[in-house]
């Protein structure tokens, strides 16, 4: 970056070039000390291995001790949102998958939950069944990740391989329903792209016979082992209060012990049918943080078990029967000039929705993951808006826990509120 | 616990000549409220017993070019004990469009509305520090407004790709 | 006791100077930390267990930029990002290699729009593209191998 003469440099006031803001800026951001150069300033990212992205801090440390953070997102702003706006409905749902791109099916469910509301269009009992499945298998995949790069930057080397290892199984199954490992773009408005394969369900029991030791065994690597107890207990507390004032969700939130599930709280795609437990905190730091979220997968484990008993008695549609939103199957083209004409309609034109705006939320591994659709009856969508929790929690929560952290501390905690960045940025 | 109370009905009630008109819409309730008074609405609703909207989840910009009043506020509340939403929704003119800032209020408004100046030019007052947040601080335009061009460059095919090659500006060591 | 004893005579091996030292390059060749968007989740598979980057000499994955000899720049570049890239791309010492792995690092893939640069090669040179959006593991593997098969060609003659 160019180096502007941006700050009054008085005595050792840190190195604040590559700030590219005005001295105004600054100004309130970070405590007066840093201008006479008592504290000192300090870059951390977009480069950094445990940023988890391109994530930039600006900290203001007075020694170890970080007095204040300033973050600076932005690293990875794609313009989903405005370039969503010049596909049709259908063809956006590709954007969805590359925002968050650890959670690729919870995103294209938000926006296809978002489009059959504007439409009311009905989704078949089947297909329901089978996205309440794919998107526990993503919390499972998004929290592997997450378990595997915490502890990469806590020092843990070997919890990684064996938690991408997990992984692989998981996306091999994405794999065998769209054909791509991680973007697979496999719901649609209406349903889902295809029926799933024969080989889907001993897939998926083949796994979750597996995954639950394999569980067990990362707790006890970590949960009783002195060293990480060291490192994450009474580190990045946040109090519930402060959690709910700055947006906190998912995860973060119910480390705190707030019971807030956004699965049992407005349930969608029929969670409030299926048995499972919401794990909660009590101190709010890293430590119970991270506690919730290897419960989590043992209750996502749960709610597939259940979901897997359903699709074997479950036969019927995969998508709905509705025309007008979705397209007719192939076998149907040779025989009716209805459904050739549906067909040509849908795959050139695409639908259109009526004028109107909805907000959809759902429960995605990292917290509230909303979509705020707004159609002006075109067959294009007229604004779209994604609420993300890492932009929330990037903003918030990661400053704020960070106030008074030692500086080594601040990579857990960055660990432990599990931002994707893409997220983020959008 | 108090029982759920009508949000629209107690706002007509108290908030008098704020609210400008109620959509319900696909079970939704949009509350309209004047741009001017959106503190002392959105205090409102957080703080009255019975309706209790605490969580500030969203503040979304959208352009409604170009129609006028162009730019509309949508702020998606979430009561968490009573489980249950409510957007507010304000209007602003196509020139100038500013409002107050309700990070007063909510915490978390703070980088949304950042978000809401930085994508749509939307100016809030009393803002801490209304500064860009996703784009580089010397961009010029806001992007998300419909005005704004996607910013479309040329694809390359076989049957130009001389020519997009000829033009695209290479790095050199 | 040296090698020598343990592995009995190795004998000599004769061969150009070219060839030594490509072939250490080749056989050595770390990697930056560095990713940007999800094909950097891809990169992070292609190091982990089943795919087990390690197995071509380049397991070690550098944080900083000084002590890498290839950048991968693993998803898409936005315009924020590009002057970072391009101070991160002088800071490596040479020799330095870059592959663009996926589609929106290589063409902007399909986001051409105001935010993403159209191609890592309007930033830095780029050696190889790999194609994906995101790129299999296998796919990043074999760019690594073609750039493998670049290296090997190079003449000392170029270096001055």
């Amino acid at each position: 970056m160019t180096e502007r003469p941006l700050l009054e440099r008085s005595g050792h006031s840190a190195n604040i070039t590559e700030w590219e803001g005005t001295v105004q800026e600054l100004r309130g951001l970070v405590s007066p000390r840093a201008f006479t150069g008592e504290t000192m300033l300090l870059n951390m990212g977009p480069q950094h291995p445990s940023t988890h992205g391109v994530l930039r801090l600006l900290l203001e440390l007075d020694g170890e001790t970080v007095v204040s953070c300033v973050p600076d997102i932005g690293y990875l702003h794609t313009g989903i949102e405005k370039n969503m706006e010049a596909k049709t409905y259908e063809q956006a749902i590709t954007m969805t998958d590359r925002m968050d791109y650890l959670n690729p099916m919870g995103n294209n469910l938000v926006y296809c939950l978002a489009i059959e509301k504007l439409a009311e269009l009905d989704v078949p009992e089947r297909a329901q069944i089978v996205r309440v499945l794919l998107a526990e298998l993503t919390r499972i995949n998004s929290h592997l990740v997450w378990l595997g790069t915490h502890c990469l930057d806590l020092g843990a080397m070997s919890v990684f391989l064996y938690a991408m290892r997990e992984r692989e199984m998981v996306l091999d199954i994405f794999e065998m329903v769209s054909g791509q490992r991680m973007m697979s773009t496999y719901f649609r408005p209406g349903g889902l792209w295809r029926d799933v394969p024969p080989e889907f369900i001993p897939a998926v029991k083949a796994f979750i016979d597996y995954f639950p030791a394999k569980v067990e065994e990362y707790e006890t690597l970590l949960v009783n082992n002195p060293l990480w107890i060291d490192r994450t207990q009474g580190i990045g507390v946040i109090t519930p209060e402060d959690a709910i004032a700055y947006g906190c969700t998912g995860p973060t939130l119910r480390g705190s012990g707030v019971n807030w599930d956004i699965r049992k709280a407005m349930p969608y795609m029929g969670y409030e049918t299926y048995q499972f437990d919401v794990p909660l905190g009590e101190h709010g730091d890293v430590y119970d943080r991270f506690y919730i979220r290897m419960q989590e997968m043992k209750e996502s484990v749960r709610i597939i078990r259940q979901a897997v008993e359903r699709l074997e008695k479950t036969g019927g549609p995969f998508r709905s029967q509705n025309r007008k939103y979705v397209p007719p199957p192939r076998s149907e083209l040779g025989r009716s000039m209805e459904a050739v004409i549906h067909h040509f309609k849908l795959w050139t034109e695409g639908f259109s929705l009526p004028e109107g705006e909805v907000y959809v939320s759902i429960e995605s591994p990292r917290g509230e993951l909303s979509c705020y659709l707004s159609s002006d009856g075109g067959n294009r969508p007229h604004r779209v808006h994604f609420r993300t929790p890492s932009f929330v929690h990037t903003m918030g929560a990661i400053p704020k826990m960070a106030e008074g952290s030692m500086i080594a501390d601040l990579v857990a905690i960055i660990g432990s509120v599990d931002i994707v960045l893409g997220d983020c940025d959008r | 616990m108090q029982a759920p109370l009508d949000p629209v009905d107690l706002a007509k009630l108290s908030l008098k000549d704020a609210v400008l008109d109620v959509v319900e819409f696909r079970g939704e309730t949009t509350i309209v409220v004047d741009p001017q008074r959106i503190v002392e609405v959105c205090q409102f609703f957080r703080d009255t017993e019975g309706l209790e909207y605490i969580f500030l989840s969203d503040i979304t910009a959208v352009d409604y070019f170009p129609r006028e009043p162009r730019f509309a506020l949508c702020y998606h509340l979430y009561s968490m004990v009573y489980t249950r939403r409510l957007r507010i929704k304000v209007y602003l003119p196509g020139d100038n469009p500013r409002l107050p800032s309700v990070t007063s209020v909510w915490k978390s408004a703070d980088w949304e509305e950042r978000e809401a100046y930085d994508m749509m030019g939307i100016v809030f007052e009393g803002h801490p520090s209304l500064r860009r947040i996703l784009m580089p601080s010397d961009w010029e335009g806001h992007p998300q407004r419909k005005d704004y061009p996607l910013g479309y460059e040329q694809v390359q095919f076989s049957f130009n790709f001389d020519e997009v090659n000829r033009l695209k500006p290479y790095a050199k060591e | 006791m040296g090698v020598a004893g343990k592995l009995g005579n190795l004998g000599v091996v004769t061969t150009t100077l070219e060839a030594a030292i490509n072939w250490g390059r080749t056989k050595s060749m770390w990697p930056m930390l560095f990713g940007l968007a999800c094909c950097a989740i891809e990169m992070m598979s292609t190091q982990a267990s089943v795919y087990d980057l390690s197995r071509f000499g380049m397991e070690l994955m550098r944080a900083s930029p000084r002590q890498s000899d290839l950048m991968i720049v693993a998803g898409r570049v936005t315009r924020k990002m590009a002057p970072v890239l391009r101070q991160l791309y002088d800071q490596m010492p040479d020799p330095k290699y870059v592959i663009s792995m996926g589609d929106c690092a290589s063409c902007g893939g399909i986001f051409n729009n105001y935010a993403i640069v159209q191609g890592v090669d309007e930033i830095v040179p780029v050696d190889v593209y790999v194609a994906g959006c995101p790129p299999r593991p296998e796919q990043l593997i074999h760019g690594i191998m073609t750039l493998h098969e670049k290296v090997k060609t190079q003449r000392i003659a170029d270096w001055a």
